[in-house]
């Protein structure tokens, strides 16, 4: 554990170490690529990707003014499918962030505490593992309304509960550790046991699981958005589609629906391989097997 | 422990999966709730909804009534199966879901014991032969079709095979006015559902080959391995009775939580091809604001798997002798 | 002629980090009513070397010389086929951490009679009643036949192991720290079993441990490894008296005598060297008391000091 940390302290050596792993080399050269495409995206030949246009720019082929030709209401599909991978993007961290943020603090304080806060929180989480997780966003984001931070929130709340119960086994692990209980006979505090003692050993793990929330806000954004709850005032590869679908002339248009597919499938796509380099190289004896 | 062995097994989780249900129940009542103020509110802003549905909906949760009472009446509405009136379709939620169950049904059961089938031989053959060329390209291929959203799965299923080569339908789940009868018109049904389900296949499939595969290499790790090997017996008998009947036990396992994740893959694969089950009706809900529809679908979809994931629980106490006799997992 | 000989045996594990001499060139053989000790501490090999009787090694180790003799035939160069034949049926092996060695979900009875069914034409209902005999044989009791691993305790379990290993009737059984992990009183009736089956059925046995007292408890002869060789051997009574290696002597020194003056217990300092860049010369130099300069430059051979005792070290002339 004390090498996992200490591959982990510096950001650039736990990025070396993914890029010795086949999958992780692929998974992070496509996330630098949509990164740089997000950061970059009014430089990138693109217009403002909600502006409508005149009525003979409506639903125009490929062209040099139009890459991948323009929708039904005179959008150029180039810039929304550029945009797009910043509201990916964006909704993919932020959601993650808050989703581990309290995956996190419930998983530490019970596996902490133990007893009756233990049992109480572990039977809140396993009934939300019990409900099925699709239907619970759509029915949550029908309610809360169409918004980009609804969509994020809807996605926290159904993806905490997993990362709560895999950080509170690592923190039962962790609790019963000799170092555990030095600290507590030289007097440390509760709250400076659980975040300057354990909080650093499941390091790794979060780590590990945020790549998998990360991949799944993405999931969660283009399907709801898909279904037509998505965010009207911004533009995402669900939306296209679901504008693409409403619109029936999809059949005649696959430079609508191309692009945006294939940008959900190569982003989600790169995301779980990344994750399945992270939970390998986290492994125990990865470095050994691989002579590092 | 009061109750041994498979009884007392079983009625602790019939009692756990009643303490869900009625979980659930609640967890219904208090999101319709969750906006501040009027559950309605949200309603006024949708020029759809009518004068008319504004009363029902009112007489539908007693609105005007203190909380503890509205609860009450949702409980009592809802043991006599009441789950509320479709704005949309103006008749019982209830039987708006139950004329679309045989079609989800007929689609989900196809395909999942297809993809379960060949996702566990997949997912053996890859494990059995962890570490060569065949475990390489089956993980890399399951990891992908896994990781695929569904509905994008299937547009590209519909793009390639409806659009450019014409050779499946567009969706449905038979030829409008056709006036096929018998053998016809289950040939004509079966070619419809050809994509959906070829979706759903690749998808779950992808998922089974991952999770057999994993729990055979677990497996084959094990000690009683080698016991078998020392035995001099053929690999053909420690593959079938030694590796593969430990594996499946933890994929029978899973079954039952992969469900909810099935859920999913029955609200995009119905939407995208128009299939009309539970799936497309959520998405039709969505799209008309239909949300006593939407309510009764989210209960049915989490009562379903509440009682899916008992049956596999059950059929595991059953199938696993550590569980029958010790009564404790 | 012996049962089993075992000659210049050399097992290397080629890893990314380099060859691992697991074993190193180690010879001895077992006659048909010997039981044979094979001691040293964990990663000396001896798991290792006896795997290999079975030819149980994986990839990344590899047999890279030496022959091992069955019956008089040479099983390295046997097919798979041939080599699962013999497994079971004419070498049978009781593994160390019998917790996990029976198949959860089988019945004791299935998990004894599938062993017979393999390598005998005989009925079902046969090889069952045979996995009846075999329980009693170990002192369960043939109603058992039906119960699975989790239902029996350490001691039954490993007992179990027993009735499997020997339902063949194999000519060699080996037991890989058959005793280690049990607790000292199942230990003790576990290796009596192992005696009176061994009186009984005249199996031969190659027992591995780093239990000194068990080998003396069941062991005619012993072999002390050390970093991939055989470093000592000899009859268990002159060796335990008068062990004439550093490593021996050290190995016995640090061994609690239950009767018998009061020694006092000294450990052998420092750690058994890596087997990827052994030392040049004798490779418990490092550690050995009594080193000379002779030592680090040349490997001692294995010489006959009569007795039938051998031992590796240039104090011994």
């Amino acid at each position: 554990m004390t090498k996992l940390l200490h591959g982990l302290s510096s950001v650039k050596g736990f990025v070396m170490l993914l890029w010795t792993n086949k999958m992780g080399r692929f998974g992070l050269i496509i996330f630098a690529v949509f990164a740089v495409i997000a950061i970059f995206a009014p430089f990138l030949h693109t217009v403002d990707p909600s502006a409508t246009g005149s009525c003979e720019n409506m639903l125009v082929p490929p062209c040099a003014q139009f890459w991948f030709g323009t929708d039904d209401l005179a959008r150029d599909i180039w810039s929304q499918v550029i945009y797009g991978s910043r509201i990916s993007l964006l909704v993919g961290f932020v959601a993650a962030g808050l989703t581990i943020l309290v995956g996190t603090l419930v998983g530490i304080i019970a596996g902490f505490y133990g007893g009756k806060i233990e049992e109480v929180l572990m039977r809140i989480v396993d009934f939300f593992m019990m409900l099925p997780q699709l239907p619970l966003m759509i029915i949550l984001a029908a309610v809360l309304g169409p918004s980009i931070w609804n969509i994020i929130f809807v996605v926290s709340v159904v993806s905490w509960p997993t990362t709560a119960r895999v950080v509170r086994s690592q923190v039962l692990s962790i609790r019963e550790r000799a170092f555990i209980e030095a600290s507590r006979c030289i007097g440390a505090s509760d709250s400076l046991l659980m975040f300057g003692e354990i909080f650093p050993n499941v390091v790794p793990i979060i780590f590990a699981q945020s790549v998998l929330i990360v991949t799944e806000a993405i999931y969660a954004e283009a399907v709801l958005a898909f279904l037509g709850l998505g965010d009207p005032t911004t533009v995402s590869w669900g939306m296209m589609l679901h504008f693409a679908f409403e619109s029936g002339v999809m059949s005649r248009t696959p430079n609508w629906i191309v692009p945006p597919v294939a940008s959900i499938v190569v982003l989600i796509i790169g995301f779980t391989f990344l994750g399945t380099a992270v939970s390998d190289v986290l492994k125990p004896g990865y470095r050994e097997t691989r002579g590092l | 422990m009061a109750l041994k062995g498979f009884a007392g097994f079983a009625i602790r989780k019939v009692g756990a999966a009643c303490i869900t249900v009625f979980a659930i129940v609640c967890a219904n009542f208090v999101i319709f709730r969750l906006v501040p103020g009027d559950p309605l509110r949200m309603m006024f802003k949708d020029p759809r909804v009518s004068a008319e549905q504004m009363q029902l909906v009112r007489e539908r949760f007693g609105l005007d009534k203190p909380l503890g009472e509205q609860f009450l009446h949702y409980l009592r509405e809802l043991a006599h199966g009441n789950l509320g009136i479709s704005f949309w379709q103006k008749r019982p939620a209830l039987d708006v879901i139950a004329d679309r169950v045989p079609q989800t049904l007929l689609l989900i059961v196809t395909a999942l014991i297809i993809a379960v089938i060949l996702g566990t031989i997949l997912g053996a053959i890859a494990g059995w032969k962890m570490g060569t060329r065949t475990d390489s390209v089956i993980l890399t291929i399951a990891l992908s079709l896994y990781s695929i959203p569904a509905f994008c799965m299937g547009i590209i299923l519909m793009l390639i095979f409806a659009f450019q080569l014409s050779i499946f339908p567009l969706g449905g789940i038979s030829t409008a006015a056709s006036g096929f009868t018998g053998f016809e018109y289950w040939k004509d049904v079966a070619w419809h559902m050809f994509l959906p389900a070829l979706c759903v296949v690749f998808w779950y499939g992808g998922e089974y080959v991952l999770l057999t595969r994993s729990a055979m290499v677990d497996a084959l790790g094990q000690d009683y391995i080698i016991t078998a090997r020392a035995k001099g017996l053929k690999e053909s008998a420690i593959l079938k009775n030694h590796a593969l009947r430990n594996a499946l036990l933890p994929v029978v396992t899973i079954t039952g939580v992969n469900l909810a994740f099935a859920v999913a893959g029955i609200i995009e694969v119905e939407t995208v091809f128009s299939w009309p089950g539970i799936g497309r009706l959520v998405y039709d809900a969505v799209m008309k604001r239909d949300y006593p529809v939407l309510q009764a679908t989210f209960l049915v979809f989490a009562v379903a798997i509440v009682l899916a994931n008992l049956v596999v629980d059950l059929i595991y106490g059953y199938i696993d002798p550590r569980i029958k006799v010790g009564g404790e997992e | 002629m012996a049962l089993l000989e075992v000659r210049n045996l050399k097992i290397y594990y080629f890893t990314r980090e380099g060859v691992v001499k697991a074993v190193d060139g180690i010879s001895f053989s077992v006659s048909e009513d010997e039981t044979l000790g094979l001691i040293g501490e964990s990663g000396c090999g001896k798991t290792t070397a006896v795997f290999s009787i079975l030819r149980f090694v994986v990839p990344p180790g590899r047999i890279v010389g030496g022959e091992i003799i069955f019956e008089g035939r040479d099983i390295i160069p046997l097919s798979d086929e041939e080599m699962r034949l013999l497994r079971g049926e004419g070498i049978a092996m009781v593994f160390q951490g019998a917790q996990n060695a029976l198949n959860p979900v089988m019945t004791v009875g299935k998990q004894i009679s599938e062993v017979i069914l393999e390598h005998e034409s005989i009925t079902k209902e046969e090889a069952w009643e045979r996995a009846k005999s075999q329980l009693e044989l170990v002192g369960i009791g043939s109603e058992r036949v039906n119960s699975y691993p989790h239902e029996f305790s350490g001691g039954m379990k490993q007992r179990v192991m027993v009735a499997i290993a020997t339902a063949c009737n194999p000519r060699l059984l080996i037991m890989d720290e058959p005793v280690t992990g049990l607790d000292v009183i199942v230990q003790r009736q576990l290796l009596a079993l192992t005696n009176s089956l061994r009186e009984k059925m005249r199996l031969p046995i190659i027992f591995i441990t780093h239990d000194l007292s068990v080998i003396a408890e069941t062991c005619d002869n012993v072999a002390v490894m050390y970093a991939g060789k055989i470093v000592e051997k000899g009859d268990t009574v002159s060796l335990y008296k008068d062990p004439l290696h550093p490593y021996s002597k050290g190995l016995i020194g640090s061994y609690p005598s239950v009767r018998g003056e009061k020694k006092e217990l000294k450990s052998i300092p420092g750690a058994p060297p890596r087997l990827i860049n052994p030392p040049v010369g004798c490779r418990f130099y490092p550690r050995c008391p009594y080193a000379m300069d002779i030592c680090e430059i040349e490997e001692p051979e294995l010489k006959n000091v009569g007795d039938n005792r051998l031992v590796a070290c240039h104090l011994i002339k």
